[in-house]
């Protein structure tokens, strides 16, 4: 291995320290665990101060549509008296056209707080386009650092679209060829600049999210009565759901039902070179959504604010192909045209409102916008070129990186459900993976206890996988 | 082509060889290399495609590199037309008409 990477990635915490000002150590707790809702409040901000932050940069109070052809036809596939209505969040609405405005308006500000001259952040996906537009708003520097290209020089539709808007706000942009060593290169430009790490995983960055759950449910009692049955979060690193469960809650909305959503991309390997242009969702699928699920810090900050088992009450995945189709059905019955990656969670509602009551709600929580590359004939179009078989038929049969299969008519759209008890046995063996025998078995009770808000479980569970391992 | 102090270019940079990769990169992976693309104005005095040169950055920084392409335009699209979403946006036509209301 090259000799600088290595001297690098020793500096690593000393560069995350300086790039990021948060002493992560002080909420160390036990063996493993630590405070994490002490960490929110001391490191991020309350949610008064966070509405006033993203409504001085025009983030939030996205509106709120019931989809009613949507439902109207979704309940032609019912049984009597089945079939929830279903509402969507237009996050679309904010500046860079995409909720990621909340965590970044956020973060940015806080940069330009902190005296930071410029922000920098790793990403492919919307989150870039939202730094870049807040920073500038706050007149700040901006480098955004993407995975775009195959080692054929062929990028991602979407990520090169996602590179022409960052543009368009003013940022640089610096491209990479497939490869983890992306993190060497963050760490290096960090380094050379002395930028604020806007990290998707901050306290802030997370908290910036809490006003979307927030909102949604002072919108649904508006319409409704009645706070939402569920909320369906498309999942990847973890940060839309816990922000969006997290402003929940603090709007009181205790019994809604929080259901993460993940494009199936099982058996592509998220750091292979020649399965990069194979995959035709660059975020929102199962290689961000379980690993991240799993196992949070594995994150570019030494503890993420983004933990999703803790909030979560079911987690389940939806095919390329079923989500394509809503992006079409949006598009068609409802006259809004969004992005394909905002419809992940839209797929997963319209199956699951199936078999919820008439007088239920569901609340597919964000949109995106959408442009060249980032469009399902983009998409479908690129993935034809790249070998993949498009087709109308039973999505069930899809196999990713081989076929998108368009369901044959919207019966056909299910979710698949994920054992949240095996993430959640999962989770709890990555934390003590680390762990000598021993250490294992002095775990303190901080530690125990920790695990079990960890998997949203109790000490007698988290006793019991440990007993078993 | 020819490129002259100011122009606005696009590099090319390999920054790992094959051999310098990653231990945890998976084998096709490893077998290439880690490469970087980035724009900026030239501050070289004028250069040819596959020079080596040096820009300054939209937000200032200098950065080295090949040149690949002045002026670089965006080629991205809304790809080929794709027959399977015109036959969804006619099955939903019919159906949204036997749906009640």
């Amino acid at each position: 291995m090259n000799t600088d990477y290595s001297d690098l990635m020793s500096r690593k915490n000393e560069i995350m320290k300086r790039a990021i000002a948060i002493d992560y150590s002080k909420f160390d707790r036990g063996t493993i665990a630590f405070d994490y809702e002490q960490m929110m409040r001391e490191v991020g901000y309350d949610l008064e101060e966070i509405r006033t932050i993203q409504s001085e940069s025009g983030v939030g109070n996205t509106p709120i549509y019931e989809l009613r052809n949507i439902t109207r036809l979704l309940r032609h596939y019912c049984k009597p008296g089945k079939g929830a209505r279903i509402f969507l969040k237009d996050e679309a609405a904010n500046p860079s056209g995409s909720f990621k405005a909340r965590r970044a308006a956020t973060a940015v500000y806080h940069a330009k707080k902190l005296g930071y001259k410029g922000v920098i952040a790793a990403t492919s996906g919307n989150y870039g386009a939202a730094v870049a537009s807040q920073a500038a708003i706050r007149g700040l520097n901006c480098i955004i650092l993407q995975e775009c290209y195959d080692s054929k020089g062929k990028g991602q539709p979407e990520i090169v679209e996602k590179a022409r808007k960052c543009e368009a706000y003013g940022a640089e942009v610096v491209q990479l060829s497939v490869g983890p060593e992306l993190f060497y290169v963050f760490l290096t430009l960090l380094e050379e600049t002395g930028y604020f790490n806007a990290s998707l995983y901050t306290p802030f960055g997370i908290a910036g999210v809490e006003t979307l759950g927030y909102e949604l449910n002072s919108q649904m009692v508006e319409r409704t009565g009645k706070a939402p049955d569920a909320v369906v979060v498309t999942n990847a690193g973890g940060g839309n759901l816990t922000g969006t469960a997290r402003g929940l809650q603090k709007a009181g909305a205790l019994d809604t039902k929080i259901i993460g959503a993940s494009v199936n991309l099982k058996g592509l390997h998220m750091a292979s070179d020649q399965q990069f242009n194979m995959k035709s969702f660059t975020t929102g699928h199962t290689g961000f959504g379980i690993p991240f699920v799993t196992l949070p810090d594995r994150s570019d900050v030494p503890r993420s604010a983004a933990r999703s088992l803790r909030y979560m009450d079911r987690y389940v995945t939806v095919n390329q192909g079923e989500v394509f189709y809503m992006t079409e059905v949006l598009a068609q019955l409802e006259g809004l045209e969004r992005g394909p990656a905002g419809s992940i969670s839209l797929a997963a509602a319209f199956a699951i409102a199936r078999d919820m009551n008439r007088d239920e709600t569901i609340v597919v929580q964000e949109t995106e916008y959408t442009g060249a590359g980032k469009h399902l004939q983009a998409q479908l179009s690129f993935a034809r070129e790249n070998g993949i078989e498009v087709s109308i038929g039973n999505p069930a049969d899809e196999v990713p990186g081989k076929s998108i299969i368009l369901p044959q008519t919207p019966d056909f759209i299910s979710a698949k459900e994920l054992d949240l008890e095996k993430l959640r046995k999962s989770l709890i063996q990555n934390c003590v993976k680390p762990l000598e025998v021993q250490q294992r078995e002095e775990l303190a009770e901080v530690d125990i206890e920790y695990l079990a808000v960890e998997t949203k479980t109790d000490t007698d569970y988290v006793h019991r996988v440990l007993n078993a391992l | 082509m020819k490129a002259c102090k100011g122009d606005w270019v696009r590099i090319h940079r390999i920054l790992m060889e094959p051999g310098q990769r990653a231990a945890q990169v998976p084998e096709d992976t490893a077998r290439v290399p880690l490469e970087m693309w980035d724009k900026g104005f030239l501050l070289n005095e004028e250069a040819e495609i596959g020079h080596e040169v040096l820009i300054k950055t939209i937000i200032g920084r200098e950065v080295k590199g090949t040149l690949i392409e002045v002026n670089p335009a965006y080629a991205h699209s809304f790809g080929n037309c794709i027959p399977e979403i015109l036959q969804i946006d006619r099955d939903l036509k019919t159906l949204m008409q036997e749906v009640g209301k």
